[in-house]
């Protein structure tokens, strides 16, 4: 008998702009109830790279320690956001302050950067016209850009267009946990973006970004085709974020495979899984 | 002469350098990126930036976001 294994199936790298990711969620560092949690979330995430905000010195949490005491640098590529600007000139300035601190740390997040343009703080939907005007400068300006957006596919090519090293669509926004609400959105963007048909390139990295709240939501992302999911709140605020993190990681890969082995077509009535000949039975209307 | 450090206002003596300001706030300790009137002081930059009387200073560092 011949034994056959699934070893070749494991997950591949994800190449975004210099950067090769082992694992393909991202996840926050945000809103834990304590650093200690935070550590363990990201290590069940199995993330490789993590978000961070740039704020005022002296943010120091109610035991006066910071985010780096806990944060190991060899293990995690930094990448720094520009969350809570509302226009492209604060953006600049933010996305400037967190390759100077990244530089200093000697962490390889110093080339990159989340760029968040938001439009208010309701929604915390972005600014089309400013996260566009923003990544133009950012990328002039030698960072690799990394670009939050609206499920809008046009807006997504306008980014790829301008420079952006990715372009990540809100799959429901930021923080509100309703998953991918237009699912049909991110798969246009992922045919404009990778599929040559439509000028797109296969390798051009597409990350859904923000809304997740549950495993399904990282699969149902991935097996749209998306190459990564990046996510904060559906693990941190989780009753057990551990456990969270662990799912989303299992949730991650999964929807990685079910989307390459190319998943059945849907249909209105069924399709009997057992023959119809042979059968022993009477068959009603035969 | 007066500076503004994170919306505080602040006395020191003219001639200070954006490093000696560093030195002389009770921070926390580890990486800071300190910005003048809207623009980056690279940190390679701080020994030699000599601040001036009304400058508007940030110094940030990096905190838990998504």
């Amino acid at each position: 008998m011949t034994v056959t294994t699934t070893d070749h199936l494991s997950i591949t790298p994800l190449q975004i702009g210099p950067r090769t990711l082992t694992s393909r969620l991202i996840v926050g560092t945000g809103k834990y109830e304590s650093y200690e949690l935070m550590q363990d979330a990201l290590l069940a995430s199995g993330c490789d790279v993590v978000t961070v905000a740039v704020r005022r010195e002296r943010l120091l949490d109610d035991q006066d320690r910071s985010l780096l005491d806990f944060l190991d640098l060899d293990r995690y590529t930094v990448l720094p956001n520009t969350a809570g600007c509302f226009d492209a000139a604060d953006a600049i300035r933010v996305a400037r302050l967190g390759r100077d601190l990244l530089e200093q740390l000697g962490n390889p997040g110093a080339e990159w950067v989340k760029l968040e343009v938001l439009g208010d703080r309701t929604t915390l939907l972005p600014d089309p016209i400013g996260t566009l005007e923003a990544c133009r400068e950012l990328v002039a300006d030698g960072f690799c850009v990394l670009c939050y957006t609206s499920d809008d596919p046009i807006m997504a090519t306008k980014l790829r267009d301008a420079g952006a090293a990715s372009v990540m669509p809100a799959g429901s926004p930021i923080g509100s946990g309703r998953g991918i609400a237009n699912p049909a959105a991110i798969r246009i963007i992922h045919d404009l973006l990778k599929d040559p048909q439509h000028d797109g390139s296969p390798a051009y990295p597409l990350i859904v970004d923000a809304g997740v709240g549950t495993p399904s939501d990282v699969t149902i992302a991935m097996e749209l085709g998306a190459d990564g999911v990046l996510l904060n709140t559906g693990i941190a605020k989780a009753a057990d974020p551990v456990a969270m993190a662990h799912a989303m990681r299992l949730a991650c890969e999964s929807g990685w495979h079910g989307f390459r082995a190319g998943r059945i077509g849907t249909k209105l009535y069924a399709t009997a899984s057992s023959p119809w000949s042979g059968n022993i039975v009477s068959i009603p209307g035969e | 002469m007066q500076v503004h450090v994170n919306g505080i206002s602040m006395d020191i003596p003219g001639g200070k350098t954006v490093d000696g300001l560093l030195e002389q706030l009770d921070r926390p300790g580890g990486p800071c990126a300190v910005e003048r009137n809207g623009e980056l002081v690279p940190w390679r930059e701080r020994s030699e930036a000599i601040l001036m009387d009304g400058d508007r200073i940030e110094v940030v560092t990096l905190t838990g976001g998504g």
